[in-house]
């Protein structure tokens, strides 16, 4: 077991630094940024707004969409070209996965709710930081929701069982997981579970054990940011 | 979105606008922060008023074009995303994108105010290209203006990545500390025309009433190096060379705000 002790010198279970701020894009519905070391997410939500084209309208219930982008700057190499690609469709689609079990649009016939999610710098867990900012982006929307999603990536280096992986710590020379989840506040049920690399089944088990505290981590941060914006917003 | 058409052009007639701003006030707070992001070579973050902009500059070893073997090349883009407005959709740059990202790429390359000389490695076969994102986080109004500071204060940031002199590749995470060969600092302000007054640093809602505007990019020497009229009112001499007169003066005034917070 080569890796022992993480590069940066945090312990197995915590997290980079967040700063998570709600409010962040005035003319949306709700918005959030959040940043977790070096990679940035920025979340705005518009709607529920009437839904077009009409034959996308499903009649019993709103539609949730994701649209998730990295800005043309925020890849660690050469710029990215703008617009869609294969990995940008997969990320939306598994965000609007991890967060429809939360959302409840039964109010909102025919309509859509967009969020829509900016990277403007990136070092791993894009996707995590990007679902726990739509998250919050959607509850300081008022879209009711019975729950709060919180998301982080947890894996395994070298042996080592941690969260929050880095660019640096996913590209070491040695077997490596990265398994992104989000979970659910309350219930501890998990919304989003991919996972790319090698890693035992023991090993995942006690990644997946070590994400509930890391989740939780990302939870209490999103909701100092949601309590500091109903002050802001009551006053 | 349900705008004041009549109210906004009788005010403006009376030298009035809706918030209670002068004709030629802009909004404030100005803020321009930079190095707002790791992965770009340099970047910036502008906000006036509501109007919140990113630009990122990225930079990489090309061919020369043909006709400027010795050169370099600059390239500026803009993303007016969904998230910034519900005025804007998905896909490929729209036309008010595309203006955007023309006029501001007009300001900074017919000014030369990067020595593209000075970007070329080996003349015919190995130069930087320097591409400027701007993305929009939030549109209250005036994109012109934030965009144009946000891609100077982004370029002024710029620091070159290592080249491994050896196998020519570019190590992005390691810059070095090379600026780039600016020259000048151009800087774009706006003017539009509503109902005869001459008003600038329009809100979202006044955007959709102006007659014509002139966008000016005038540089610390007085020097212009790009316009464009936009609109669908026609213009007078005298009304030209006022709008001209008021767009450098405020672009001194927003020279001066990036001084302050860029060095």
């Amino acid at each position: 077991m080569a890796y022992t002790e993480r590069a940066d010198g945090r312990k197995v279970g915590e997290l980079r630094p967040m700063e998570v701020k709600a409010g962040v894009v005035p003319s949306a519905d709700g918005s959030a940024s959040f940043k977790i070391g070096k990679t940035w997410a920025i979340a705005a939500v518009r709607g529920p707004r009437e839904l077009f084209p009409r034959f996308l309208q499903n009649p019993k219930k709103g539609l949730l969409r994701c649209h998730y982008t990295m800005m043309p700057f925020s890849g660690s190499g050469e710029r990215i070209r703008p617009g869609n690609s294969r990995r940008s469709q997969e990320i939306s689609m598994v965000m609007q996965k991890a967060l429809e079990p939360v959302v409840d649009l039964s109010a909102f016939p025919n309509a859509v709710v967009d969020i829509f999610i900016e990277l403007p710098q990136t070092d791993a867990g894009t996707r995590c930081a990007a679902i726990s900012a739509a998250s919050i982006a959607l509850a300081d929307a008022g879209i009711p929701m019975k729950d709060m999603i919180s998301s982080v990536a947890v894996g395994q280096v070298d042996g080592l069982v941690c969260a929050d992986l880095t660019y640096n710590e996913e590209a070491i020379d040695a077997p490596v997981s990265d398994i992104p989840i989000a979970m659910l506040h309350n219930t501890k049920e998990i919304t989003l579970l991919q996972m790319d690399g090698e890693i035992t089944k023991d090993d995942l088990m006690k990644a997946l054990e070590l994400g509930k505290g890391a989740a939780d981590l990302v939870y209490a941060e999103q909701m100092k940011a949601l309590q500091a914006r109903f002050k802001e917003v009551s006053q | 979105m349900i705008v004041n058409t009549q109210t906004i052009k009788k005010l403006a007639a009376q030298g009035k606008r809706l918030d209670g701003r002068g004709l030629t006030e802009f909004r404030g707070p100005i803020t321009i922060e930079t190095d707002i992001s790791w992965t770009a070579e340099g970047s910036a973050k502008v906000t006036i008023g509501d109007t919140v902009v990113l630009a990122g500059v990225k930079m990489s070893l090309e061919k020369p074009y043909n006709d400027t073997p010795d050169q370099g090349g600059i390239m500026i883009n803009a993303e007016l995303t969904p998230m910034s407005s519900s005025q804007y959709e998905r896909g490929p740059p729209g036309i008010k994108a595309i203006e955007l990202s023309r006029v501001t790429d007009r300001g900074i390359r017919e000014a030369k105010a990067i020595d593209m000389k000075k970007l070329c490695v080996t003349p015919g076969e190995k130069a930087w290209f320097v591409i400027i994102d701007i993305v929009t986080i939030n549109d209250a109004g005036n994109l012109f203006d934030a965009a144009g500071v946000a891609v100077l204060a982004a370029l002024k940031n710029a620091r070159f990545p290592t080249v491994d002199a050896e196998t020519g590749a570019i190590d992005y995470k390691k810059k070095t500390d090379q600026k780039l060969p600016l020259l000048k600092e151009p800087l774009s302000v706006t003017v539009y025309k509503i109902n005869g007054a001459l008003v600038l640093d329009l809100t979202t809602e006044e955007e959709q009433v102006y007659e014509a505007r002139l966008t000016v990019a005038s540089d610390s020497n007085g020097i212009i190096s790009a316009m464009q009229k936009g609109g669908e009112g026609p213009l007078s001499l005298e009304e030209i060379e006022k709008m001209v007169t008021l767009s450098m003066e405020k672009a001194s005034f927003l020279r001066g705000e990036l001084d302050k917070s860029v060095q």
